[in-house]
């Protein structure tokens, strides 16, 4: 999954409280270790439990709202299993809730892409984490130490304090939308430049600039870039940052880049790379859920209505849509670095995981009728934006901004319908981060 | 109820300044979690409960305390 490696909603290890699926076996020296985790031949240890599953799997002719039956299945039957990567390797994949906890929770379990065996979704991945790689790919004490240069920035009291200017965003892009119209695009007039100018202010980026980092973040995202694609947009948006990096030492202002710089502890390619993060991730993940959440709601007209009439089962609702949705949905990569018994079986020191977001917010023991969407349910316990230390930085941002663009959005178009059939939407199936390439509506 | 946090571990997702507010704030300079009720009334314990079960760096244990 690391041609999403930019924007992994991480940016998630500490210890669960009741992990008890996780134990230590014997670890017989094998730490350190590193097998190249070639498809499991002759003499392999994992035979029994191969599913049969190439990774990422695609959803086929399923609701495009749910997880891959396939991955669903696994959950049920077989909740940690073998499946296969892009490159012949073989990887565990991890799809229960509690499991799912469990590894991104446990500090045995690494985000350093660079440790052999780490597995990788794609070719285009495996490319972005040779350059630059950022905080959420690096683990404890180094990723603690860069993470806390920015959690200030992204603590609940701040993000709140930015509630009118969100607001007052949300209403501007209304205003020019349904000005003299009655149909348009959501996506390219409301739920992409939305977060796109908000993550543009906290980093004092110019927002004229945004086709350019727009374009470049979307090929970073496509599961689908060649590895040379990649590492073009990746270095021209690293450029990009650099030179944004210099002009702030000569002109600083009050933005996060410009007071990075003033720390004086990152040298320019560190405070791009922490900068592409933050621009990716800031703008590609809500402009989705924002989209996506918006169709999802139009499907389910009943789950629309109630929210309508009953405005403060926003947040809640907010939750529960993340749940429901899981946008990042190809799973989180991780390397064991020590043996670990998860769901009755070891996964063994250099072995990678992957662990489905999506599949574990599906799961019934946590959150019965999973595949039901109900805005009234407590869905605070997802797992959509990870869990473990490298849990999204940007979850309170993420939460105003979805809670504010929903509101505002069901309370002043009434009459939203989708303005072409259902069929037509185009997914993007083969993206990091999911959601529709546009949704046209009507008011 | 008795409340503990590790500030060490904390990531500063912020997640329990959500669930319990009254329980839970973060620093001004870098986020990490401060408590401000080590003993909160019982009408918040679910709440702190929560807080602690959705933490995703383990940095919050509830400790049941026996009312004699």
């Amino acid at each position: 999954m690391t041609t999403v490696e930019p924007i992994d909603v991480e940016d998630g290890a500490g210890t669960v409280e009741a992990v008890g699926s996780v134990g230590t076996l014997g670890t017989s020296g094998t730490t350190g270790a590193t097998p190249t985790p070639t498809a499991s031949g002759p003499g392999s240890t994992h035979l029994a439990s191969e599913s049969g599953l190439v990774v990422p799997v695609g959803r086929g002719d399923g609701c495009p709202f749910d997880p891959p039956a396939r991955v669903e299945r696994v959950r049920r039957e077989q909740p940690v299993v073998r499946a296969r990567l892009w490159d012949g390797s073989s990887c565990w994949l991890v799809t229960r809730h509690q499991d799912v906890r469990a590894v991104l929770g446990d500090p045995r379990f690494s985000a350093d892409a660079t440790r052999p065996g780490f597995p990788f979704l794609t070719a285009g991945g495996r490319e972005i984490v040779t350059n630059n790689p950022t905080f959420i790919r690096k683990d404890d004490p180094e990723h603690a130490r860069l993470r806390r240069m920015l959690t200030a920035d992204f603590m609940v009291k701040k993000v709140e304090a930015m509630r009118p200017e969100v607001q007052r965003i949300a209403d501007e892009l209304l205003d020019r939308m349904t000005d003299g119209r009655s149909a348009a695009d959501l996506v390219a007039e409301f739920a992409l430049p939305l977060p796109s100018l908000v993550i543009c202010l906290l980093l004092g980026v110019p927002y004229e600039d945004h086709e350019f980092f727009q374009r470049r973040s979307g090929i970073l995202l496509s599961l689908r870039s060649e590895p040379e694609d990649i590492r073009t947009a990746q270095q021209e948006l690293h450029a990009y940052l650099v030179r944004l990096a210099r002009a702030k030492r000569e002109r600083p202002d009050d933005a996060i880049v410009s007071r990075l710089v003033a720390r004086g502890e990152l040298d320019d390619d560190e405070i791009a790379s922490m900068g592409r993060l933050l621009l990716v991730a800031g703008h590609e993940t809500t402009a989705n859920m924002t989209a996506l959440s918006t169709l999802a709601l139009l499907r389910n007209p009943g789950q629309m209505a109630r929210l309508r009439n009953d405005p403060p089962l926003i947040k809640g609702a907010v939750e529960e849509l993340l749940r429901y949705l899981t946008i990042v949905h190809n799973g989180l990569p991780r390397l064991a670095t020590e043996d670990v018994t998860l769901g009755g079986v070891t996964i063994r020191a250099g072995e990678g995981v992957l662990c489905t977001l999506n599949s574990a917010n599906r799961d019934d023991e946590v959150f019965p009728d999973g595949d039901v969407l109900d805005v009234g349910r407590d869905a605070r316990r997802h797992v959509a934006f990870g869990f473990g230390v490298h849990q999204c930085l940007g979850q309170p941002l993420a939460r105003v901004e979805l809670q504010i663009a929903l509101e505002t959005l069901l309370r002043r178009l009434p009459d939203l319908r989708l303005d072409v059939p259902f069929e037509e939407i185009r997914f993007r199936h083969d993206m990091g981060v999911y959601g529709v390439y546009a949704l046209p509506v009507a008011w | 109820m008795r409340v503990h946090i590790d500030q060490e571990k904390c990531c500063g997702a912020g997640s329990c300044v959500l669930s319990a507010p009254e329980v839970f704030d973060q620093r001004e300079e870098d986020g990490i979690v401060v408590l401000l009720d080590a003993a909160p009334p019982a009408e918040l314990h679910d709440a702190v409960r929560e807080a602690a079960a959705i933490c995703p760096a383990a940095a919050i244990t509830v400790e049941q305390v026996e009312r004699v």
